[in-house]
């Protein structure tokens, strides 16, 4: 029998985030079971039945009070990580601008999901863009490579103590959380070095040295403190592209703020997270073959916003095409008006397009992805486009 | 357990320092002493959002001289869950090796109302802290609007007593026997003039090894309108008329009158009738208006009732 | 310029990290009425201080010396439970020692 020579695996994205959990050890684990993130947690419970981590996992009666114990568990000093979706996350918004402002580098993988209503279980960015304003690191994956690999990166990020921001994982639910990939794990001893032990800032259980953590501002104060965070945000940029770079040392994998795919010398790019960034590489590929010079990228990093390499990607080009998969009911995608402000740090701004597609797991296929660039190319294309619904 | 004095107490060290903005007279720093000094031990403080999270920390001022975190208003018990799991977590793995105490303080919103689910969630898993109830009987923070631990007939600012209506129309809900059908180690109601009951329920749920509720009547001189001076009196006198019985259940089902109570039930002490409660507060005054007769005889009865089903249950 | 404090003067995180602070504020200035103990008529009970929602009863040497009339909020809970009547609130005239 031949044994193959590497050591990759076939996995679906809950799992691989699972397996990168378990991997890490972390100290506290605390979720409430929504789909499509469910996997995650019932990998993670078996690794706990077997004794394979250290872990306290705590099933919580709900997702509001499985963000706060592991908000306060994390503010206690313990290593801490959960997982969410949709309703999920809906439900605990409530503590995502209290855990963020509260500074704790709290881990929440997110297996995107639309929010009700209607009720719909499939994939679309309705899930972390409402979480866009809270304060919270947001990192996307194009694959399950990817949703395993950000997963052992994230807490490096947030933990950082110029960072100390809470950071969202995002993988997009069923395409890649119950999807079966091929993945390269690393093996866990590296793992472990990379992330390091975890050092919290003023933990409440040092009782020597008594904290109080999340006191009522009044005008004074509420202001100053939220811009502590922005400084925070700010420094996060340089800190996640060298944690990109410490982790392309261990895996051979370099990861940016922006992902691009054939932008160089492209006329017309396109802007999009999650998978389909795969899909949209594809349509690229084809649409070159008959002689298009287009381009597709993601902003690996959605939070905070990499408006330096954005602009810097969309200058000279003629058209930019944004893809939202969600919609601000009455108004654009939510991605729109941050690419369009990124544009204007250039002198010319391109033709700017919006594309919302895929809401409710509407299925995006590549030939959909390439009608969009043609529809931009011969005019056809409006201000704010919906990709798929009948005129 | 040492024989408690106060003298005794006196050398605990301090752990809610001068300087809370709480009204004067409040009784929820009261409780929160008497709670405190139910352990020696290393102790963490949460808080779910209220009058008592509010008028201690006010940034940049804190009264806390212990760690101390709040985060929302229902979540109260899952904030105290979070640094209890923390704790055990890192004490498995050797990395402390300190014995911490965790507890909990939350009015009676966050503990009956929209904190309920939390606190059944972690009272039903077992986490090692105790969940302290300051008990004033309705959202004071917000404006004393009726809470489902609000009396019958109290006039709130969402249940005012007016020309058609006689005040909350809905009896108290006894929290305390729900929290007891948890089957959680220790369960407790007490009040403050009863300092050493307080105390020595306060060490019980303390060492229990398990989850512990305390349910303290917390009289509130602003809200229940009377002079600041008498928190203590109107305390007693919530006991005395059977409004607020001292108890505590054991496992779910075992349980004790506490002495004060154990007095009124043996007659040793006379059972005050409900009408003295009301006569000693602005918020129930309306009752003594013989239109609302009937009402404060339905209260009575009540009363009564649950009274006597408590005689019984502690002679299971 | 608009009222705000400085950024830099603060700990991240909502945090802070001296205990018990608030002792710095003087919520002694709230009151109109202040307790005065006949210390001749005490006996050291202590009731009055178990009672006291602001730990203003000052114990020394298991001995009640005085109130700490910078935090006392005046409530008059202390002269209400004193067995003794050894407290009896009076109206403050003038700023006390």
């Amino acid at each position: 029998m031949m044994k193959p020579k590497h050591n990759d695996i076939a996995i679906n994205g809950d799992s691989a985030v699972a397996l990168a959990w378990k991997q890490i050890n972390p100290d506290v684990c605390a979720a409430y079971p929504i789909t499509p993130q469910t996997i995650i947690v019932e990998k993670f419970a078996e690794y706990v039945a077997n004794g394979e981590v250290d872990t306290e996992f705590v099933c919580v009666e709900s997702e509001h009070s499985a963000l706060t114990l592991c908000t306060t568990s994390c503010s206690a000093g313990a290593r801490t990580f959960t997982a969410t979706a949709s309703q999920g996350l809906a439900y605990m918004w409530e503590m995502l601008p209290i855990t963020s402002s509260m500074r704790v580098p709290l881990i929440m993988a997110v297996a995107n999901r639309t929010v009700s209503g209607p009720i719909n279980i499939n994939n679309d960015h309705g899930d972390v863009m409402s979480a866009r304003d809270t304060g919270w690191l947001s990192l996307f994956a194009e694959n399950v490579q990817q949703a395993y690999d950000m997963s052992i990166i994230a807490p490096k990020i947030a933990e950082n103590h110029d960072v100390q921001l809470p950071c969202l994982v995002n993988l997009d639910g069923f395409i890649l959380t119950h999807a079966i990939e091929r993945m390269t794990p690393i093996d866990t001893q590296t793992v472990k070095k990379f992330v390091g032990e975890f050092e919290p800032l003023y933990p409440l259980l040092d009782t020597d040295h008594p904290v109080s953590h999340n006191l009522m501002d009044g005008p004074l104060f509420y202001f100053p403190h939220k811009y502590q965070m922005v400084l925070a945000m700010e420094k996060a940029k340089k800190v996640a592209q060298d944690v990109f770079d410490e982790f392309a040392k261990i895996s051979g994998r370099q990861y940016h703020l922006v992902e691009e795919y054939m932008c160089e010398d492209a006329d017309c790019i396109a802007v999009v997270l999650g998978s389909s960034f795969g899909t949209m590489k594809e349509a690229v590929d084809q649409l070159r073959r008959e002689g298009m010079k287009v381009g597709v990228a993601m902003p690996r990093v959605y939070r905070p916003w990499p408006v330096e390499d954005l602009a810097k990607l969309m200058k000279g080009k003629k058209a930019v095409i944004v893809m939202d998969r969600h919609l601000s009911v009455g108004s654009y995608g939510p991605m729109f008006p941050e690419v369009c402000a990124a544009a204007l740090e250039n002198k010319e701004v391109p033709e700017m397009y919006n594309y919302i597609y895929g809401l409710g797991g509407a299925d995006t296929m590549v030939s959909d992805f390439m009608s969009v660039y043609k529809d931009v190319k011969d005019g056809r294309a409006k201000r704010v486009n919906y990709l798929g619904v009948s005129e | 357990m040492s024989t408690l004095s106060l003298k005794d107490l006196n050398k605990i060290p301090v752990r809610l320092a001068s300087g809370h903005r709480l009204c004067a007279g409040c009784a929820e720093a009261i409780i929160a002493r008497q709670i405190l000094m139910g352990t020696e031990k290393d102790v963490v403080v949460t808080c779910s959002t209220g009058c008592f999270e509010v008028s201690t920390t006010i940034f940049p001022y804190t009264s806390w001289k212990v760690p101390y975190v709040h985060t929302a208003f229902g979540n109260g018990a899952a904030t105290c869950a979070g640094v209890e799991s923390a704790y055990e977590s890192l004490k498995r793995q050797g990395k402390i090796d300190k014995d911490i105490r965790f507890v909990n303080f939350a009015g009676d919103g966050a503990t009956y109302d929209i904190g309920l689910q939390a606190l059944s969630g972690a009272m039903e898993r077992g986490h090692k802290m105790l969940f302290v109830c300051l008990n004033n009987e309705a959202y004071m923070n917000t404006g004393i609007q009726r809470s489902s631990a609000t009396g019958m007939g109290a006039s709130t600012t969402t249940s005012w007593a007016g020309s058609v209506s006689y005040g909350k129309k809905e009896y108290a809900k006894d929290m305390t026997k729900i929290i007891a059908m948890h089957d959680v180690p220790y369960v407790a109601q007490a009040a403050p003039h009863a300092w050493r009951d307080m105390i020595t329920k306060s060490q019980k749920a303390f060492e229990c090894n398990g989850p512990s509720f305390i349910n303290a009547l917390s009289p509130c001189p602003r809200g229940w309108r009377f002079p600041s001076e008498k928190a203590m009196e109107i305390s007693k006198l919530a006991v005395e008329t059977c409004v607020w019985p001292l108890y505590e259940v054991e496992n779910g089902t075992e349980y004790h009158l506490s002495p004060e109570s154990q007095r009124i039930a043996d007659g040793k002490v006379e059972k005050k009738p409900v009408t003295e409660w009301f006569a000693a507060q602005g918020r129930y005054k309306h009752l003594m208006n013989e239109r609302w007769e009937p009402v404060v005889e339905k209260i009575q009865s009540e009363l009564d009732d649950r009274w006597n089903y408590l005689l019984k249950l502690c002679q299971l | 310029m608009v009222n705000i404090a400085n950024y830099k003067d603060m700990v991240v995180g909502d945090r802070v990290i001296r205990p018990g602070c608030s002792e710095e504020f003087n919520t002694g200035d709230w009151r109109s009425m202040l307790p005065v103990i006949d210390l001749d008529k005490c006996i050291d009970c202590l009731t009055c201080w178990i009672y006291c929602p602001d730990d203003c009863i000052v114990i020394e040497d298991d001995r009640v010396v005085g109130i700490k009339m910078s935090h006392c909020k005046g409530c008059g809970i202390c002269a209400n439970s004193c067995p003794k009547k050894a407290i009896t609130m009076t109206f403050e005239q003038e700023e006390s020692q």
